[in-house]
């Protein structure tokens, strides 16, 4: 199997790896169909502030009229020993409205750990959790950072699935995001 | 008739009566949550209860807790952790273990009564049974009315519920039409107004925003129900909210008690999109 590379030591990049593990799977077993596949890029940018705490970052679809059909991923402090790293997934409110309280966290496949600045992928497969099977139609990718001690930001891409070929949609957040990708390919 | 069910709750409210802040008394009541929408296993939410001008600001009384009710999710009473009472404000703490949303509210109840004696006005304050010995000889004008009023607001753990919200109706309530704990702006809220149960047409409500120490003007709306109770409002800056309402009515069959007034007061939080 072309994805069968050891788990990288950085809990992120493991993140990329099993999601990559599943849409090869998925074409394993369906070989007869192109599984479309989706790749979210995000910026978390580095800041320069007295008290630095990674953001917990949701990454969610909607559709046109703003329901939530599904969560991607959610980034959180997952092992936090001392507290219930789940206190502070509400100031995410755009998704705790939209789809986090009705959700348990933690999630196989969808929840991980908080990441460091940087630029961050994660691919997703085609009717295969977490990302299902969506209709045809237009969609918005939302893609939510809150920080402790700091600000939180909703940036918006709207998309269409499945689209023709390949084509990549960006968006761009101001202050606790940079740039943001989706890229959807068969 | 829901008079016996009145008895029965200003008898309950009786040996607090003299803490009661009754219609006299024109401060805003309110009951201010340290958060309303909340997430994790469990949290602790930590309310802070006074009457006031500025909303929301001690800077009156604090409210006496002995009326304090906090309904869990499943609708059940759950004790609050009393913290004590300052001069200008009573705090207490409610620990949330269950899921769902916590109705929390300041009710009370109990008779009160304007009379003269001689030239001179004066209040009486008591309850049904302590109505035949409560007023002097000579006493004229004697005007008694049964007063009852609730002070609320919500927080919610996790997904919000509606168990705890259901009406007990007796006196003046509020029931969601929209979830209190699930307002952000920009959105159209609704809410519905029951007195014993049946809707509260046609009433007035004073919708003020906190912060009002710093602004210039109070900037309060006054709302109305409709025919069916309910009223709207959308807003578009995010807070605290206060509102306020309340019904003078007959609706009273204790003898000699000839008007009834009952009054009601929330807060609300609205958050940003």
């Amino acid at each position: 199997m072309k994805y069968s590379l050891p788990l990288m030591p950085n809990s992120y990049g493991s993140l990329v790896y099993r999601a990559l593990a599943v849409s090869g799977v998925a074409c394993l077993a369906t070989p007869s169909v192109h599984a479309q596949q989706m790749t979210v890029s995000f910026d978390i940018p580095r800041m320069k502030v007295a008290e630095y705490h990674r953001p917990y970052v949701a990454i969610w679809i909607e559709d046109e009229k703003g329901k939530a059909v599904t969560t991607l991923r959610v980034l959180y402090d997952v092992d936090l020993k001392a507290d219930d790293g789940r206190k502070w997934l509400a100031d995410m409110r755009g998704w705790w409205r939209k789809a986090g309280r009705n959700a348990k966290m933690p999630a196989d496949g969808i929840s991980g750990p908080t990441q460091a600045p940087g630029t961050h992928r994660v691919s997703f497969a085609a009717n295969k959790r977490p990302l299902g099977r969506l209709a045809a139609g237009s969609y918005k990718l939302q893609v939510e950072a809150a920080r402790e001690v700091g600000g939180r930001e909703l940036v918006t891409v709207p998309f269409n699935w499945p689209g023709k070929g390949a084509k990549t949609y960006s968006g761009k957040g101001k202050s606790e995001l940079g740039a943001i990708s989706l890229t959807i390919k068969p | 008739m829901s008079i016996k069910r009145h008895l029965k709750s200003i008898a309950i409210a009786l040996p607090l009566m003299g803490l009661i802040a009754g219609p006299a008394d024109a401060h805003r009541r309110w009951l201010l949550p340290s958060a309303t929408v909340m997430s994790g296993e469990k949290e602790v939410v930590t309310f802070d209860a006074a009457s006031s001008n500025e909303l929301f600001v001690f800077d009156h009384r604090a409210m006496p807790l002995n009326d304090l009710v906090v309904l869990g999710p499943d609708g059940k009473a759950i004790d609050a952790k009393i913290l004590g009472s300052g001069a200008t404000r009573s705090s207490f703490d409610v620990e949330m273990a269950k899921q769902g949303t916590y109705r929390i509210a300041l009710v009370n109840g109990g008779l009160m009564a304007f009379y003269k004696l001689g030239q001179e006005r004066k209040r009486w304050r008591g309850t049904a049974e302590e109505l035949d010995s409560a007023f002097p000889e000579g006493a004229t004008d004697i005007n008694i009315s049964l007063v009852s009023g609730r002070t609320e607001t919500f927080a919610t753990l996790g997904a919000p519920n509606e168990t705890a919200l259901a009406p007990t109706n007796q006196g003046l309530e509020m029931v969601p039409v929209s979830h209190p704990n699930d307002l952000v702006v920009g959105e159209a809220a609704q809410f519905k107004f029951l007195i014993d149960g049946k809707p509260a047409a046609d009433m007035e409500i004073e919708w003020v925003r906190g912060g009002t120490r710093y602004r210039d003007t109070v900037e309060d709306m006054n709302l109305k129900t409709d025919a069916a109770g309910i009223f709207e409002v959308t807003v578009d800056e995010p807070g605290l909210y206060y509102l306020e309402a309340s019904v003078s009515d007959d609706e009273v069959s204790i003898p000699k008690v000839n008007s009834r007034r009952s009054s009601y007061s929330a807060v609300l939080e609205f958050l940003p999109l």
